[in-house]
């Protein structure tokens, strides 16, 4: 059946259809409608609610939940989301599976309430302390926010650790219609190390103390190994009119929605171009950039974003200097439109 | 009777410095635990600080939270498995200062868990600065002069703050100078478990204890210093028990 649904709802009843029962929350715009959506829901359902009295106590609350072995989800916006960074980094350190909601807004400080893509370093960087890394997942519409959020259960369970669901104010603002796999039924994972209290088998403790360096190191190393299988194993892209494209478009989240309508137009007045959307900001899609730079026929890479160009650096490195890249950016909250990103290509084109 | 070793204590050897309070106060929650709650669901809540590896001491399960973090990661803990006795164990640099945020809401909203105050007046793992517990006069690595209330502020009492708080069950201020007040903190323990496990509310037992390494005394006189001084500025006894009308 499908439904008219708000952003921010939709990933809410996507996050409950997956099992989440627990969330752990702070009201700040513009992701707020999340933690009401959960406080409705959860309360009735006997999952556990609670607005905390900040953001800092919401993800600490998220890590003793975590470590029960439960479903948990948090959300907040970039202000929010700095103050979480230190709970990120103990759950990765701990490697607690916890999913992440980033609806984010412009910065830096307190930036706007506005749609923007400010927090892209802060995610895929790792944001708290320490040598960790979180998964990122951008949708760029309500359904794939749905899918997503679904699936970032999963992942987060699968190599406990923490996984981020990164969008913007207009993701999570905007109403669109989604439809729910009625079929679907969350995944069971045995957690055979979750911190229960029962007393008739081994203590269990999550924790990320290493204080001996040798012992951190070797943690250290075993959690980069995870984070090359997740490397090898779950990075998702869409790839649009790319086969025959001369010029590539890299943008993600919202903002390649409007880059997707620009290629339309661009492809309608007989210019080859197409669109690389990361849809895992971590892992990036490294290989299929490099793909396309090794390519004889494409000439140069634009990447658009709602930002100052955070992104960039990722394709950079990805295109390993072959082709020439181009950046487009709006900040400030401001959207692009797709007139903006057609007279950009033509700029380029002259 | 046989005084032997509490069953719920590991066979590691402790890492606290000779003297220090801590190993008593272990000691005291494992003898609860041994006589209340040997079937008990347990999950403790370490802190940062000098108790950081508690986890090690007790042979039942731990989280571990970032400094000042416990009651926050015990809320999650403990609204997630109900059934379970649930307490953190905070020094005064962890709960009183950068965690004040998550103990004062904790016990706000009733939470039903007990939080261990251990307050020495001292951050004694990063080297005795000066804590948000440590009273006028004392002379600390962060206070060289010693407090002076007009220049650093005045001591942080958070029992008597906490007591006014409608989700606080219980309260209590013990001590651990000498024999007698030893077995008042385990009757507080005792009670404070008891409270969590009637679902009264949240329970909070602060105990002062000593530092001798960062208070540069004998652990002979460190215990005479609490008596003579902190006492002082802390009274100790119980402050609030709901459910027998204190």
């Amino acid at each position: 059946m499908k439904i008219l649904m708000k952003g921010n709802e939709a990933i809410a009843e996507a996050a409950l259809r997956a099992g989440c029962e627990c969330f752990f929350g702070y009201p700040i715009t513009p992701q707020t409608e999340l933690l009401q959506y959960m406080a409705k829901k959860l309360l009735k359902s006997g999952g556990v609610f609670i607005q905390a009295e900040s953001e800092v106590g919401a993800i600490n609350m998220a890590y003793g939940a975590s470590s029960c072995g439960k479903r948990v989800m948090t959300s907040s916006s970039g202000p929010g989301i700095s103050l979480k960074q230190e709970g990120i980094s103990y759950l990765a350190g701990a490697q607690l599976p916890c999913v992440i909601v980033n609806i984010m807004r412009g910065g830096p400080g307190l930036g706007n309430i506005n749609a923007a893509q400010s927090d892209y370093l802060q995610a895929t960087k790792g944001g708290g302390h320490g040598d960790y890394k979180v998964i990122v997942l951008a949708p760029s519409s309500v359904q794939e926010a749905v899918e997503l959020t679904m699936k970032a259960f999963d992942l987060a369970d699968k190599y406990r650790n923490p996984v981020m669901i990164l969008g913007d104010g207009m993701l999570g603002q905007m109403m669109e219609v989604v439809e729910f796999d009625e079929n679907y039924q969350p995944q069971k994972v045995e957690k055979p190390w979750a911190v229960t209290g029962d007393r008739n088998r081994e203590k269990r403790v999550t924790n990320s103390l290493y204080i001996v360096p040798e012992e951190l190191e070797k943690h250290n190393f075993m959690l980069m190994e995870k984070y090359k299988k997740i490397k090898e194993n779950e990075v998702m892209v869409e790839e649009y009119l790319t086969d025959d494209a001369r010029v590539i478009f890299v943008s993600f989240g919202m903002c390649a929605r409007i880059v997707k309508s620009a290629v339309n137009r661009l492809r309608q007045a007989g210019e080859k171009v197409g669109l690389v959307r990361p849809i895992t900001l971590w892992p990036f899609p490294e290989n299929e950039l490099k793909r396309y730079a090794s390519k004889e026929e494409v000439e140069f890479f634009i990447d658009i974003e709602m930002n100052l160009g955070q992104m960039l650096e990722d394709v950079k490195l990805s295109v390993e200097g072959k082709k020439e890249i181009h950046f487009y950016g709006r900040t400030g909250g401001i959207v692009p439109t797709i007139q903006e990103v057609v007279d950009f290509y033509y700029s380029l084109k002259k | 009777m046989v005084f032997k070793r509490p069953e719920c204590l590991t066979k590691e050897s402790m890492h606290y410095c000779p003297g220090c309070g801590h190993g008593i106060i272990h000691r005291l929650i494992a003898e609860v635990i041994d006589e209340d709650y040997k079937e008990s669901k347990i999950i403790g809540v370490a802190p940062v600080g000098c108790a950081v590896f508690i986890y090690d001491y007790f042979n039942f399960d731990f989280v571990a939270a970032a400094h000042g973090r416990a009651t926050a990661a015990a809320t999650g803990v403990k609204r997630c498995i109900p059934d379970a006795l649930v307490f953190s164990y905070q020094g005064d640099g962890d709960i009183a200062a950068i965690g004040t945020s998550e103990v004062i809401h904790a016990a706000t909203r009733g939470e039903n868990f007990t939080a261990i105050f251990v307050n020495n007046g001292v951050y004694a793992m990063t080297g005795g600065q000066m804590a948000p517990t440590t009273i006028p006069g004392q002379v600390t690595v962060s206070s060289p002069y010693g407090r002076d209330p007009k220049v650093q502020g005045y001591h942080i009492k958070l029992c008597e703050m906490l007591v006014p708080l409608d989700g606080v069950a219980f309260v209590a201020r013990t001590s651990i100078h000498n024999l007698k007040n030893i077995e008042f903190t385990k009757k507080a323990i005792k009670r404070a478990f008891e409270v969590q496990m009637n679902n009264e509310g949240f329970s909070i037992i602060e105990v002062l204890s000593n530092c001798p390494t960062n208070w540069g005394l004998p652990p002979c006189e460190s215990m005479k210093r609490i008596e003579n001084e902190v006492l002082k500025y802390y009274s100790i006894g119980i402050f609030k028990d709901k459910g027998r009308g204190i």
